[in-house]
């Protein structure tokens, strides 16, 4: 076994989100098959629904595409209300895919190699 | 092969995009997408005040700046643009067409998605129209209903473009069904070949966004140039109903596996039941494959029989809210903003009131991601974001009243409101219901733009 390394997986996926209703839906997209395989295997639908915690007021349903390289996640009653009853910012959420990136998960140090979210030094004036 | 491009992602999108598809590179058909749930609803309010309203009046201005481009050794448009009012969308757009010299157009209306004025008849028929999310049935909200539009087939589409339409105006079809349709009617696909009519509504899929599939919400965004200039996308269609996805030539953006594969997941249910009119589309047997830069080859797309039922998007009317926002800065803001929010509950409290539903976000702090915020996050100022919702308008237009006094009466370092007491607002929810399809009959005109106007005279 090669040592892991706790990566968010902004570094390793790229992620989608957009809504149905009162529902948001998660698309998350791993760097090659390699990491697929770690996420398939971390980012289980407990992790999700853990990690999203009470901004989920629903269930999480999880679906697998393995011809994208891809997991597909639906966060039942998400978006206060949904559509134009919600009195959210965000009341279609589109920043679920950004905020499911913020999670941290190990993988195999090797397999980084491939990883290509990793953005390049803020430029002059920019700020994190 | 066809070339096949959107420029409208919804009512609101660039007004330059639809201009540079058709100027900036081949293109044989321009698609536009103007219609999310809650415009058909908009839409009908607009047409009970006027009859002649109710379409996207935008795409008649669109069309005046295209005429000279239009036609079969130009462009072909098909767009959602008809509203809840396709014929007066293409009355409209005659008149343009004749006065811009071109009475020769012919365009063609698809109609029969507005089931608005015959709801009680099919109600009575014993047809529910349950609500899919929770079984209630629609007469539980009846009277409030503002308009009911039935997602309809893309072959009416189709067999307008075959009979010669230079334009297509439709209502309530779907949004992957203005790509599926142009396939349809150049290649002769059947209402059974499963495979390619999936394989065309992936396209659609793809494309309805407009630029969110050409770099617009690229994950990777910082490796992402020209946003100034960013293209919208271009499906080359190939008979067997594999595609390409690319953008013209000199665009800013990009079209790569990962940028196709983002939009591919968004919006997406069960990706194996992918349901249209049309077609089961299966998203799991899509392949993607690098053809040359910014050229993503899309095949072996499955797809299997449509459901017996159609859906209805049918808008409601559901309360009131109002909304509205205070910065507050300095040391110790988000505390500051704390106390603000504490205090502005506690008096609508005291006054008695209390809400379906509140709101209290702080923007710069934690309003789109809640409980995934840093812990030690200490923004040098924060805005305060408060709402309320309830069936009671009173009720909302107090909290209106309640926001205001915060700049004299709370804590030092508020200010920022600006553009008077918040206002309430009609809520409008939409209700998903299914329909059989024998209630709904679809149907197609194409007419010259000469006779069209004269008609009008």
């Amino acid at each position: 076994m090669s040592a892991t390394v706790r990566v968010p997986l902004e570094q390793i996926a790229r992620a989608r989100s957009g809504d149905k209703g009162n529902s948001s839906n998660v698309g998350l997209i791993a760097d090659s098959d390699a990491l697929y395989d770690v996420i398939r295997k971390e980012v289980t639908l407990e992790r999700v629904a853990a990690h999203f915690g009470a901004l989920v007021k629903g269930r999480v349903e999880r679906y697998e595409l393995p011809n994208l390289r891809a997991l597909n996640f639906i966060l039942h009653e998400s978006l206060g209300g949904g559509g134009s009853a919600s009195l959210r910012t965000d009341a279609q959420g589109k920043t679920h895919g950004q905020a499911l990136l913020l999670m941290q998960i190990d993988v195999p140090e090797p397999l980084l190699k491939d990883a290509r979210g990793v953005a390049p030094a803020p430029s002059p004036g920019a700020r994190r | 092969m066809i070339r096949i491009g959107n420029g409208q992602g919804f009512w609101g999108d660039s007004v330059d995009a639809p201009m540079r598809l058709v100027e900036d590179g081949p293109l044989d058909v321009l698609t536009l997408d103007y219609l999310a749930e809650v415009t058909m609803s908009i839409m009908q309010k607009l047409r009970r005040r006027d009859p002649e309203a109710g379409y996207a009046s935008d795409f008649v201005d669109l069309a005046r700046r295209l005429l000279p481009r239009i036609g079969s050794n130009g462009v072909r448009i098909v767009a959602n643009a008809g509203g809840v009012n396709p014929e007066a969308c293409r009355r409209a757009v005659a008149s343009v067409a004749v006065a811009g010299g071109r009475p020769d157009l012919a365009i063609g209306i698809v109609s029969g998605d507005d089931i608005f004025a015959r709801l009680d008849e099919i109600l009575a028929s014993g047809v529910r129209l349950e609500n899919m999310d929770d079984g209630r049935p629609l007469s539980a909200v009846r009277e409030r209903v503002l308009s009911a539009n039935v997602y309809i087939s893309s072959f009416p589409v189709a067999s307008a473009l075959a009979q010669g339409a230079d334009i297509v105006l439709t209502g309530r079809c779907t949004d992957p069904g203005l790509v599926l349709a142009p396939l349809i009617a150049r290649y002769g696909w059947k209402e059974d070949d499963w495979n390619r009519l999936a394989a065309g509504t992936v396209a659609g899929h793809i494309v309805e966004c407009g630029a969110q599939c050409t770099g617009g919400n690229d994950s990777r965004w910082w490796e992402v140039h020209g946003w100034d200039r960013i293209g919208y996308p271009v499906v080359e269609g190939e008979e067997d109903g594999s595609f390409v996805v690319t953008k013209h030539a000199g665009t800013g953006g990009r079209v790569t596996i990962g940028t196709i594969s983002e939009q591919l997941l968004y919006e997406m249910g069960d990706p194996r039941r992918y349901l249209t009119p049309d077609v089961t589309a299966d998203f799991t047997t899509i392949r993607l494959d690098e053809a040359g830069p910014d050229r993503v080859r899309v095949s072996g797309v499955r797809g299997a029989p449509p459901p017996p039922t159609l859906k209805v998007s049918i808008a409601y009317l559901d309360g009131w809210k109002a909304t509205g926002q205070i910065t507050v800065s300095g040391p110790r803001a988000i505390e500051k903003a704390r106390v603000c929010a504490d205090a502005l509950w506690g008096r609508l409290k005291r006054a008695g009131l209390s809400y379906e539903a509140t709101e209290t976000e702080y923007v710069g702090l934690d309003a789109c991601h809640g409980p995934l915020t840093p812990a030690d996050a200490a923004p040098g100022e924060v805005v305060l974001r408060v709402g309320v919702r309830d069936p009671d308008r009173a009720k909302v237009d107090r909290f209106g009243k309640e926001l205001a006094p915060l700049v004299t009466t709370g804590p030092p370092g508020v200010t920022g409101f600006a553009g008077g007491r918040p206002k309430a607002a009609e809520v409008v929810s939409f209700w998903p219901a299914l329909i059989p399809r024998e209630l709904v009959s679809p149907s197609m005109t194409v007419v010259r733009a000469a006779e069209v106007a004269g008609a009008l005279r």
